[in-house]
């Protein structure tokens, strides 16, 4: 049967901000043709790397109906840590980094066991992530370990690093949470909790399993993050909270009813880079960035209510 | 397979109590292979506790449980339930709205995981539609959320009939048919005698006691959390389950009246949109949508209430407008308030002075519509939710006849309610039909027509008939719900109009 | 006897942050020995005011129901806080024209998020995100133009103490009073609860959906710029970070205190013993000498804990 294979890209909810981001690309190919090139590439997408894996961890716990405050912070401290333990101590930073993922997915635990918001824990987490990043890096300092500087600078032949990974990951996680059986339960636990549970599945289980998976993803953007700051700041993170959220529903996700799309979440972190380096093309006063950036947010937005549910 | 003459599953002494409230005060239920129990009852009977028991999704709290000559109260959970092909299609529904009817299928299969599951989900899920509802019309591939809530029963249905690894030996169908139309509902009947001769055990819950009497095999009635009564379906009659539900009151045409005095005129369809017979609606009037679900009645009706409120220019309304809704969960009840909020929240206006609400003129007119409606409740200031259903059903329409609304819309307010309540409710809105409303009132279940002074039946979005109540009869319902004469009078072949259904 | 507690303490979910706020109160008294322990509890209303203006802002827009929340509450405090100085400048006589415009600007920004909203139909999650984004860059830009100081009078308002207590605490203690009147006899607050419970089941009961929501936003608006021009005015002016905390902070006193963030129920009271907790924490910590790391931990780890412990398992689907 044709409908059996459905690429992600089929998917109406994909096509728009799809459809966006081919036209910003467009635009500022126009205005800066060098863009084009491989080179340019690299350049232009460099930071897509912890804005995507951010947008994945950010779509894992949207896709259990709840929503993460604190993961702009978590990326911050999981940068501090890698300029500082996992460069000089690297044991020590391991077991901490792997201390962080098992606190995301004791997050979730809590969050499901005591039946908690998840907006209000995270964002009480999102405090003791930006803590305890001052406490390991008070002022902003530190390098990047060596292999990781050395990861992040290599360059493949024909498609640029950045452009490589986030093909990689938004399929990776396609694969997971779209085709696999255990990704589908998944879905079905952010649609219908309760259905799922008396088809004997747990659903602690699956808040754990998307929260983990969700910790080591922001563990992946911190490190990303690390490898091209080539430094540690307890605050550099915190953009990534609202940008990973924004990629996740431009990229047609939903906060409620565990309707996600890992390849529009790739593509959306995509759209949330690019509006910056679009303005800088066009020449825009840094003031407003913020301001546009909202702006083509609204747009992605409106246009695709506007689409998608007709007057009524 | 159990022996003939062991049970297939065999409760006893079954307790369960939540909090104060008695649920189950030692049941004792008996399940043969290949045959189907129908369990009847009021609401708040015992019923859906006794059936989440052996279905293993709550634990009893005393009470033996033996499945296939086995004692397994020790332990029995959904898991065990599950393991030993015990299948449940609840009331609520309960598929993932997100997930496709193909995907879930696969969330009911824990073991149907690995390679090539979609595959082995579609064929299981299509094979179960199309043996139990030919010419079903369901598209695998959509999402359970795109599809009207009739077809979404038939997936729930259909899916519980699935045998992945566990053969599947008793499936309990909670209302199965609450939300069909009368054509897949009888698919589903013929089908459980296929499924009986197969050897698997059924437990049919229903509020409409002709499907009962004419397919089961054996009846269960139950009341305050125990069983009543029970033997033979065909040693029972409609009166005699009636009466051992413990409803002893008039019967069903008792609520149909001799005669109408039709006043004002209060809706008229004035867009010509496409119906054939143009609706109108008059004060005094109760006036039926019937046919089969899901063909454009609950549009007619979202469409006059929102004319109502000056946003469909299709529809001249006259007089407020107040609607009650059957699926009281998503439309009905505000859960976090009282039953007297609850009661006024549409009156509010008529008790404020300059937006401020006096309290003292809202807990008279909610405790005036306790008493009148008969809303069994401690008190006004009880939780809604700790009601019975069919009680939250009364307050719905306490709502509507207290917010003096002149013309009240019925989104077949009675689904799932128990009969004695309905009964009590046809009476009220025939009371209030005499004081001058105007009922536009759409249900699923034809009986409920004989209450209504008029029926216009809808066939794919338009009116094909218009029968006064004298004149109604099965036979031209049915012929005008098929659109007869008309070249495409298959009925479920039709792709129903969806516009009714969210 | 226990199960009438269980029921009172459910009727009043606002107990538990007052009690935990009076917990942490007698730990900083008994470590202080008692000194200035009154004078913390003036400092803490002083403080607690802002998040208090904030939480009831964000209260309403969460009373009314899943998904409604205000992140441009820091966006709008920010701009706000910077036009109301400007336009003031620096003098009592500006005072009326600096205030106009600052809840001029909350007004529209309320009106923005409402067309976003209501109009666009983006979940106001997203949408109030956005527009935050939007209100923050022209406070940048803005403050390109004008660093104004409060204006005297405005200055000496917001610090200005009636027997001990601070005197804007008391204004807005008032406004809580009024609020929660309001949600509970006023036709408007019933539609919001109503709203928040069940959103279609309150469009088919009759109820006015979306003027209500778009009071909501109107109000979490003009709430939102209140607090902004106030903090400016307590502050010496405005500052571009100046609403950074305030977006946890607002969703945190409310659900601190005891209204339910699935919307349908709202607890005005239980706002101001959150912000008061949230401040004596703070407090505390500063008398224990503890770093600004710790104190962040030890906050966050107090607002999951006090959460984790206050709400009952009961239902959540």
């Amino acid at each position: 049967m044709l409908a059996e294979i459905r690429l992600p890209s089929a998917s109406p909810r994909v096509l728009l901000p799809a459809a966006a981001l081919v036209a910003m690309l467009v635009l500022i190919f126009a205005m800066e043709p060098r863009a084009m090139s491989y080179f340019g590439l690299t350049l232009l997408l460099n930071f897509a790397l912890p804005a995507v894996f951010a947008a994945m961890a950010q779509m894992a716990v949207i896709a259990a109906g709840d929503i993460d405050l604190g993961l702009g912070p978590f990326i911050s401290l999981v940068n501090c840590l890698a300029a500082t333990w996992l460069t000089t101590r690297p044991v020590a930073g391991i077991v901490a980094l792997a201390l962080l993922v098992a606190a995301y997915a004791a997050i979730g635990a809590l969050i499901h066991l005591r039946r908690l918001p998840s907006i209000v824990v995270t964002l009480g987490a999102s405090f003791v992530w930006l803590g305890l990043a001052l406490l390991v890096l008070p002022t902003p300092g530190g390098g990047a370990p060596a292999w990781l500087t050395t990861l992040l600078a290599v360059r493949p032949p024909g498609v640029p690093l950045p452009v490589l990974i986030s093909i990689l990951v938004g399929l990776i996680g396609w694969l997971l949470l779209m085709r696999t059986s255990y990704g589908t339960v998944l879905r079905g636990i952010g649609g219908n909790p309760r259905a799922v549970a008396r088809a004997g599945w747990s659903l602690l289980g699956g808040r754990v399993a998307l929260y983990t998976a969700a910790g080591i993803l922001g563990v992946l953007a911190g490190l990303a993050l690390t490898g091209l700051n080539t430094a540690g700041d307890a605050t550099v993170g915190t953009e990534y909270t609202l940008v990973s959220i924004a990629a996740v529903i431009v990229g047609g996700g939903e906060f409620v009813g565990g309707i996600v799309s890992p390849a529009g979440a790739v593509i959306g972190a995509w759209i949330m880079l690019l509006t910056g380096s679009l303005l800088s093309f066009l020449d825009i006063s840094t003031d407003w960035q913020l301001s546009v950036q909202g702006g083509i947010l609204i747009l992605v937005l409106g246009l695709r209510a506007l689409e998608e549910r007709p007057a009524a | 397979m159990a022996a003939d003459n062991a049970p297939f599953v065999r409760l006893a002494g079954i307790r369960k109590n939540f909090g104060a409230v008695q649920a189950l005060a030692g049941v004792d239920l008996s399940i043969p292979a290949g045959r189907m129990v129908s369990v009847v009852g009021h609401n708040g009977a015992g019923k859906s506790t006794l059936m989440q028991v052996l279905a293993g999704t709550l634990a009893a709290d005393a009470g033996e449980i033996g499945i296939g000559g086995v004692e397994r109260q020790a332990g029995y959970d959904v898991h065990v339930a599950q393991a030993l092909g015990i299948r449940c299609v609840f009331q609520e529904l309960s598929l993932c709205p997100n997930l496709s009817v193909v995907e879930n299928t696969r969330v009911v299969h824990p073991g149907l995981g690995g390679f090539g599951w979609r595959r082995r989900c579609r064929a299981l899920i299509v094979e179960a539609l199309d043996a139990i509802f030919p010419g079903h019309n369901i598209d695998p591939d959509r999402t359970a959320g795109e599809l009207a809530i009739g077809q979404r029963q038939m997936v729930e249905t259909a899916r519980a009939f699935t045998e992945a690894g566990t053969k599947v030996r008793l499936v309990i169908l909670d209302e199965p048919t609450a939300s069909l139309d009368a054509d897949a509902a009888s698919h589903l009947l013929r089908f459980t005698e296929a499924a009986r001769a197969k050897g698997i055990a059924l437990v049919f819950i229903s509020h409409r006691l002709p499907e009962i009497l004419g397919h089961a095999d054996e009846v269960v009635v139950m009341r305050d959390g125990e069983v009543a009564g029970g033997g033979a379906a065909r040693d029972f009659t409609e009166e005699r389950l009636v009466e051992l539900m413990g409803v002893v009151r008039e019967a069903a045409s008792e609520g149909g009246r001799t005669e109408t005095s039709v006043g004002a005129l209060r809706v008229e369809e004035t867009g010509a949109a496409g119906r054939r017979l143009p609706l109108r609606l008059h004060a005094g009037e109760i006036v039926g949508l019937g046919g089969l679900a899901g063909h454009g009645q609950r549009a007619v009706l979202q469409a006059v209430f929102a004319a109502a409120h000056g946003r469909d220019g299709h529809w001249r309304v006259r007089g407020s407008v107040a609607y009650v809704s059957g699926d009281r969960q998503s439309e009905g009840v505000f859960p976090l308030w009282s039953v007297g909020l609850n009661t006024t929240v549409s009156r509010l206006r008529a008790l404020a002075h300059a937006g401020i609400i006096s309290l003292r003129s809202e807990r008279t007119l909610a405790e005036e519509w306790r008493r009148r409606l008969e809303i069994r409740t401690p008190g006004i200031d009880r939780p809604i939710t700790s009601l019975s259903g069919g009680n939250q059903q009364k307050v719905l329409l306490a709502r509507a006849l207290a917010s003096a609304a002149d013309t009240i819309l019925f989104d077949d307010p009675l689904r799932g309610v128990d009969v004695g309540t309905k009964r009590e409710l046809y009476r009220h809105v025939a009371e209030a039909a005499r004081a001058g409303k105007a009922f536009l009132w759409h249900t699923t279940e034809n009986i409920e027509l004989e209450n209504c002074d008029r029926i216009y039946v809808f066939h794919r979005g338009t009116i094909t008939d218009e029968i006064p109540r004298a004149e109604l009869s099965e036979e031209r319902l049915i012929r005008a719900s098929f659109a007869a004469g008309m070249s495409d009078a298959t009925g479920m072949s039709g792709a129903p109009d969806m516009s009714g259904a969210r | 006897m226990k199960q009438r507690l269980a029921v009172a303490l459910e009727a009043r979910p606002w107990i538990w942050s007052f009690a935990a706020a009076l917990l942490v109160w007698i730990a900083i008294a008994a470590s202080v020995a008692g000194h200035g322990a009154m004078a913390t509890i003036a400092v803490a209303l002083q403080f607690g005011t802002f998040y208090a203006v904030v939480g009831i802002a964000q209260m309403l827009v969460i009373a009314a129901g899943p998904g409604n929340i205000d992140l441009s509450i820091p966006g709008v405090m920010t701009v706000a806080g910077y036009l109301a100085m400007g336009m003031t400048g620096e003098v009592n006589s500006g005072l009326v024209l600096g205030l106009l415009v600052g809840l001029g600007v909350g007004l529209a920004a309320g009106v923005f998020n409402i067309v976003l909203i209501d109009a666009l139909r983006i979940p106001p999650m997203i949408g109030t995100l956005a527009s935050g984004f939007v209100f923050q860059s022209m406070a940048i830009a803005y403050s390109r133009h004008s660093h104004a100081r409060p204006a005297p009078l405005l200055a000496d308002f917001v610090s200005a103490r009636l027997l001990g207590i601070p005197l804007i605490a008391l204004v807005f203690m008032a406004l809580t009073v009024l609020t929660a009147f309001l949600l509970r006899r006023s036709i408007f607050g019933r539609s919001v609860l109503a709203i928040g419970q069940n959103r279609e089941a309150a469009r088919l009961a009759g109820l006015a959906v979306r003027p209500s929501l778009a009071l909501v936003y109107l109000a979490s608006g003009i709430l939102a710029a209140l607090a902004g021009i106030l903090l400016s005015a307590y502050s010496g002016g405005a500052a571009l970070n100046m609403g950074g905390e305030y977006l946890l902070m607002s969703i945190a006193v409310v659900v601190l205190g005891g209204t339910s963030i699935a919307g349908g129920q709202a607890s005005p009271a239980g706002l101001w013993g959150a912000a008061i907790l949230l401040d004596l924490v703070v407090t505390m910590l500063n008398v224990l000498g503890v770093g600004a790391g710790l104190r962040f931990v030890v906050t966050g780890i107090i607002i999951i804990g006090v959460l984790a412990l206050a709400r009952g398992p009961e239902a959540r689907y």
